[in-house]
């Protein structure tokens, strides 16, 4: 029996010729992160032990990126946290603002995460890095500061599940789309403590920035992990950033998948998950009209440079509804400069759109755009949950950058293609 | 283990348990007073120490932040029974050391107020209300280590020797 992409990466990283699902490994860990919510528990951890020197510090990464530039004093504590622990440790890889981005955004455009690797972050969302072809996951304090000591974690090694996207994905349909009709289908734990592996004809074409937002939201189906293997794509994307030797794996074609779902790309229309789950998924057409307050674009799922350009093609020459709010956020100072560069910065000003440094904020209801009671956002980002933006009683709807740039400008929700006709 | 059940439903999320905008600090004290209150505003004028918290599927879905267990933990619940829970929840109970039980049976069956006991020994939950008795399969043996530890930085440190 051969084995899956994950399970080669994970027999690697544990000096084992072979893995098989249900397995508890050691696994040795590439490049371990947290951010300014997560970072400070481990620390304090990592500290209580008494041992003085981390284990590698080239490998572990620090992003203050959450409740930053610093919202309140509490914030500014736990930011401070991170940044002393970096100079006493003299990390590499800590990433101040003016010099940073969104976590998940940052790591691959740096080159600091590749295909092949082994990542865990205390982010839900490091699951993201799959769309290099490594194996990256979510967890918590307690096991980055396990990992700050020893350099590895626990795993149990995952089943695999395969998604087949056959075809061409239609005009405005992005990996978003994709990943949210996916979750609309097998539901927000339909893919619970499983590697989420995504593959067909639809994928090779796929761009990188869709491939992250694909992988990042693999933990809004409860996976531990979604992944695609490496190709032409990729290369090209780690070509001048990524400075360690690539590894290539790949799915043996006589691996074990728990199951396959098979899907074809060109049925697939622009999605909207409805509040208050990610897998309330309804095709644009059937809920457009609904009215909304607040519109924002950005955040570790969408909020690169092709998404920026999406949303600028969109929102050109054009303004903002007047009833509503739009807050753009580019993911990391360098899509900020590249976005300012391309003039799609003008173009959102233009609009009328609240332009903003990179951060969580938003997203998970931190600060730069909380929701009121009653409101309805329109979103980008990856969690639709009661309260997640603000007020209990406020509402989340979940869509692509193509999407919420249309919806923006009639106040409602819009197909893209009633904005721009191709 | 022994305490009153309070009843919640399928997918409760870390952003229920615990909602980002109290975590701006890590004070476990000051995060228990929010404990799950997006999912019940007044949950923690009604607890009593030791109860019990029971759910459906995929407790403890979304963000892997620590907090959420931390702050059931420091409320001092004494533990939760799910039909399911969310991977990085359950890993993060795991290594902090607060005691969760997967029993889909003892999660249906149990109603709000049900007064129950877990029995970590036996692998039982008697639920004293109904009288009804329900298995759970203990956890695998390197879980099992990481808990009898006293959590993942315990073991660690006996691993390493550093202690």
């Amino acid at each position: 029996m051969g084995m899956t992409i994950t399970e080669k990466i994970i027999a690697d990283h544990s000096g084992l010729k072979e893995v098989h699902p249900g397995q508890f490994v050691y696994a040795n860990v590439d490049i371990c992160l947290g951010n300014d919510i997560t970072a400070p528990i481990a620390i304090e951890e990592f500290e209580k032990t008494g041992i003085s020197k981390v284990f590698d510090p080239e490998k572990i990464v620090l992003v203050p990126d959450h409740f930053t530039p610093s919202k309140d004093i509490k914030s500014a504590q736990q930011s401070k946290i991170l940044r002393l622990f970096a100079e006493k440790h003299h990390l590499k890889h800590y990433f101040e603002i003016g010099r940073m981005g969104i976590e998940h955004a940052l790591l691959p455009e740096q080159g600091i995460v590749g295909p092949g690797d082994l990542v865990i972050g205390a982010d839900s969302h490091t699951c993201t890095y799959g769309a290099l072809g490594a194996f990256s996951t979510g967890v918590g304090s307690t096991d980055l500061a396990a990992c700050f000591a020893t350099g590895k974690v626990w795993l149990k090694v995952p089943e695999a599940m395969k998604f087949v996207f056959h075809g061409k994905v239609k005009n405005w349909t992005s990996g978003k789309d994709l990943i949210l009709y996916t979750i609309g289908k097998i539901g927000v734990d339909g893919a619970l403590y499983k590697a989420m592996e995504f593959t067909g004809s639809a994928i090779s074409h796929l761009p990188m920035d869709d491939r992250f937002a694909m992988c990042n939201m693999a933990i809004e189906a409860g996976a531990k992990s979604g992944i695609i293997a490496p190709d032409k794509n990729t290369e090209g994307y780690i070509k001048d950033r990524f400075k360690r030797k690539p590894v290539i794996y790949q799915s043996d074609p006589d691996c074990n998948y728990a199951r396959i779902h098979e899907f074809h790309a060109d049925e697939i229309s622009p999605q909207v998950a409805l509040p208050n789950l990610p897998e309330n998924t309804k095709p644009v057409e059937e809920v457009s009209g609904i009215k909304i307050d607040q519109v924002v674009i950005g955040s570790c799922t969408n909020g690169r440079i092709s998404d920026l350009r999406i949303a600028a093609r969109i929102l050109k020459g054009k303004k903002a509804h007047p009833s509503l709010r739009l807050i753009i956020f580019p993911a990391t100072q360098e899509i900020y400069k590249q976005a300012l560069q391309e003039g799609l910065i003008e173009t959102f000003i233009d609009a009328e759109a609240v332009v903003s440094t990179p951060t969580c904020g938003p997203c998970l209801g931190g600060h730069m755009g909380i929701l009121a009671e009653g409101e309805r956002a329109l979103s980008t980002t990856n969690r639709n949950f009661v309260g997640r933006m603000g007020h209990p009683k406020s509402e989340i709807y979940l869509c692509s950058p193509a999407v919420a740039a249309a919806s923006a400008i009639t106040g409602e929700i819009t197909p893209p293609d009633e904005i721009i006709k191709n | 283990m022994k305490g009153k059940c309070w009843k919640f439903g399928h997918n409760i999320n870390t952003d229920e348990i615990i909602p980002a905008r109290y975590l701006n600090t890590t004070d476990t004290k000051e995060l228990a007073t929010h404990c799950m209150e997006d999912a019940d505003p007044d949950f923690m004028k009604k607890i009593k120490a030791g109860d019990i918290i029971v759910a459906g599927d995929n407790f403890g879905c979304g963000s892997s932040r620590e907090h959420a267990p931390i702050a059931i933990k420091a409320a001092r619940i004494s533990c939760v029974i799910a039909k399911s829970f969310a991977r990085i929840f359950f890993r993060n109970a795991i290594n902090i050391g607060l005691p969760i039980f997967e029993c889909p049976e003892a999660a249906e069956q149990i109603r709000e107020g049900d007064e129950i006991e877990v029995n970590l020994t036996s692998g039982e939950v008697l639920n004293h209300t109904s009288k009804k008795r329900f298995k759970f399969e203990p956890f695998p043996r390197e879980m099992q280590e990481i808990i009898q530890a006293g959590g993942l930085m315990n073991f660690v440190k006996k691993k390493i020797n550093v202690a």
